[in-house]
């Protein structure tokens, strides 16, 4: 940090002036070169921004001139603008919809990362208990949720079954996830703490845990999304049952209606939910690993 | 092959006719015997796959030999052990912890109060020239510091014999230089038992009161050779004629131990 603020202010001066010119750019001075890069990048982070920003500025806008022209129905398909407005309009339903989703959400990955991370300490403490369970837990990973829904719902109350849903396609990712950070200790440090007589305890809380964060980080942030996927079908399997508040049984239930702008305006808000709980948890993995992890260190160089 | 000076006497822990086989079928070690005296600078030299990091891990006890004995003189054994401090080829830190949090791990796990603790892990630091960067995280050391940082790790708790295993074989030539002379002077200072397992002729004789070289397949003891030139030594050592016929006398038991190595 010290070395490098005195040479990118020593660029900055002296390569002002060239950045002018064209001569400046293709310097062999490794000035010139490092100026040359800054510059790359700052551009290449302009365009990341920029262009998906534009894809979507030239998608909507295509999307309403379509509709408009082509005179399209608001019931087969309401324009950018419309779906806007029933936004604003439904807001105060959608809202109280959208609170009850996202409730339903972070229990479900409330007790997918405790589950997760529980049962893969378990397993890594008792071998025995690891090959009798860890099949059932792939078992219910590879079936799809969309199919154990309905089932969940004869058996259990209805909001019970949808934090079951959101549970069950959470908690696979943290487990396997976990399972491989406690794993991948660094040898030397094991054989160190061994030496040192740590107890099992200890090698669990100050090696193995802190070894496996960034394992378990990674499987947290796809658990994340996929409680929020698990919480929507499960209330979708619900929807059709009749009953449910949540914002994926008002798509289902505008579908019914036909009331397809809403079911837009729904979709959106999901969408938005779904990337703000994503980005949450990178912020979150940057923090935590900020100081020490290769991961979130990449930006640096 | 020379008389060793006086606390060089006693020996500390030996190894006798150790084996050790791994479950692949390679036999890593065959009838070792090894003398550790109380004291000294003992290398261990030799080519790679002669044993001298296995043999190090039995003293530690982090392997098990297959056959033979590991005898502990004078305390019992469980209490020696307890004293022993092992710096790895790589720094082997804790990359989510703090170089002070790193020092102060085997205080950690012992139990050692928090004050107590504290003290030891600030002379360890500086002891190691690291009392400024105790703040800092291990990805920002350079390789030389994170390796000061192990050290001072394997000396806090006072260990009566410190274990080395090619700790400074990754490093380049300028600094492994330095932590040399650096390492001389602690163990001057401490009056501690080295164990220093090399693949660096000049580094052993630079270092030990005692190279002691290893043959492989199976690896085993080959061949003794005591360094008895005084201590303290420094960069007028490096330079001397006497360093340099020592290193050819080591050299010449090398090149016979790899040969044997190579006859089997």
């Amino acid at each position: 940090m010290t070395t490098s603020r005195p040479s990118t202010a020593h660029s900055r001066e002296s390569g002002n002036p060239a950045s002018g010119t064209s001569q400046g750019a293709g310097s062999p001075l490794p000035r010139g070169r490092a100026e040359a890069q800054l510059r790359r990048a700052n551009r290449d982070r302009l365009l990341r921004v920029a262009l998906p920003v534009l894809v979507l500025a030239l998608g909507i806008a295509i999307w309403e001139a379509v509709v408009r022209i082509k005179n399209i129905p608001p019931y087969v398909l309401p324009g950018p603008g419309l779906i806007l407005q029933t936004l604003f309009a439904d807001w105060s339903l959608l809202w109280q919809s959208l609170l009850v989703t996202l409730a339903t959400t972070c229990e479900g990955f409330l007790l997918a990362a405790a589950g997760g991370v529980g049962l893969a300490v378990l397993f890594n403490q008792s071998r025995l208990l690891e090959y009798s369970l860890y099949p059932y837990a792939v078992i219910l990973q590879v079936t799809p949720i969309v199919a154990i829904a309905p089932l969940l719902l004869i058996y259990l109350p209805q909001p019970l079954a949808v934090l079951a849903c959101a549970w069950i396609v959470a908690f696979f990712p943290v487990l396997a996830n976990t399972t491989l950070g406690l794993h991948s200790v660094d040898r030397n440090l094991a054989d160190l703490f061994a030496l040192y007589g740590a107890s099992r305890g200890q090698m669990l809380w100050n090696l193995k845990l802190p070894s496996a964060l960034p394992y378990i980080l990674g499987g947290l942030r796809i658990a994340g999304g996929l409680s929020l996927i698990g919480a929507v079908v499960a209330e979708i399997a619900a929807g059709s049952a009749g009953a449910g508040s949540g914002l994926a049984y008002r798509i289902a239930e505008s579908g019914y209606r036909l009331n397809i702008p809403r079911m837009f305006a729904a979709l959106l808000l999901l969408s938005v939910a779904g990337i703000a709980i994503f980005y949450l948890l990178s912020a979150v993995n940057y923090f935590a690993l900020r100081r020490w992890h290769e991961s979130a260190l990449a930006a640096e160089r | 092959m020379s008389a060793a000076p006086a606390y060089h006497s006693e020996t500390l822990v030996a190894l006798r006719g150790v084996d050790k086989a791994f479950p692949n079928g390679t036999l890593a070690l065959s009838g070792l015997d090894l003398d550790v005296r109380s004291g000294e600078f003992v290398s261990l030299l030799g080519p790679s796959g002669c044993g001298k990091s296995t043999a190090l891990k039995i003293i530690a006890g982090l392997s098990e030999p297959s056959a033979g004995r590991v005898e502990w003189r004078r305390t019992p054994a469980a209490e020696n052990k307890s004293r022993i401090g092992f710096v790895f080829q790589e720094p082997t830190l804790m990359p989510w912890a703090s170089v002070f949090d790193n020092v102060a791990l085997p205080l950690k796990l012992n139990r050692t109060g928090t004050a107590e603790s504290r003290s030891r892990v600030v002379e360890a630091l500086h002891r190691v020239g690291l009392e400024e960067f105790g703040r800092a995280f291990p990805r920002e050391l350079s390789g030389g510091m994170r390796m000061r940082v192990s050290i001072a790790r394997a000396l806090v708790t006072e260990p009566a014999l410190l274990l080395m295993d090619e700790p400074f074989a990754a490093l380049d030539e300028i600094t492994r230089f330095k932590l040399n002379n650096d390492l001389l002077d602690l163990w001057q200072a401490l009056r501690t038992t080295i164990v220093f397992v090399t693949h660096s002729v000049f580094e052993s004789v630079y270092l030990s009161s005692r190279v002691v070289v290893m043959a492989a397949r199976p690896g085993r003891a080959f061949s003794e050779l005591a360094i008895d030139a005084p201590y303290p030594r420094n960069n007028d050592f490096r330079t001397s004629a006497g360093y340099a016929a020592l290193c050819r006398r080591v050299s010449e038991a090398l090149a016979q131990a790899m040969a044997a190595g190579e006859a089997r």
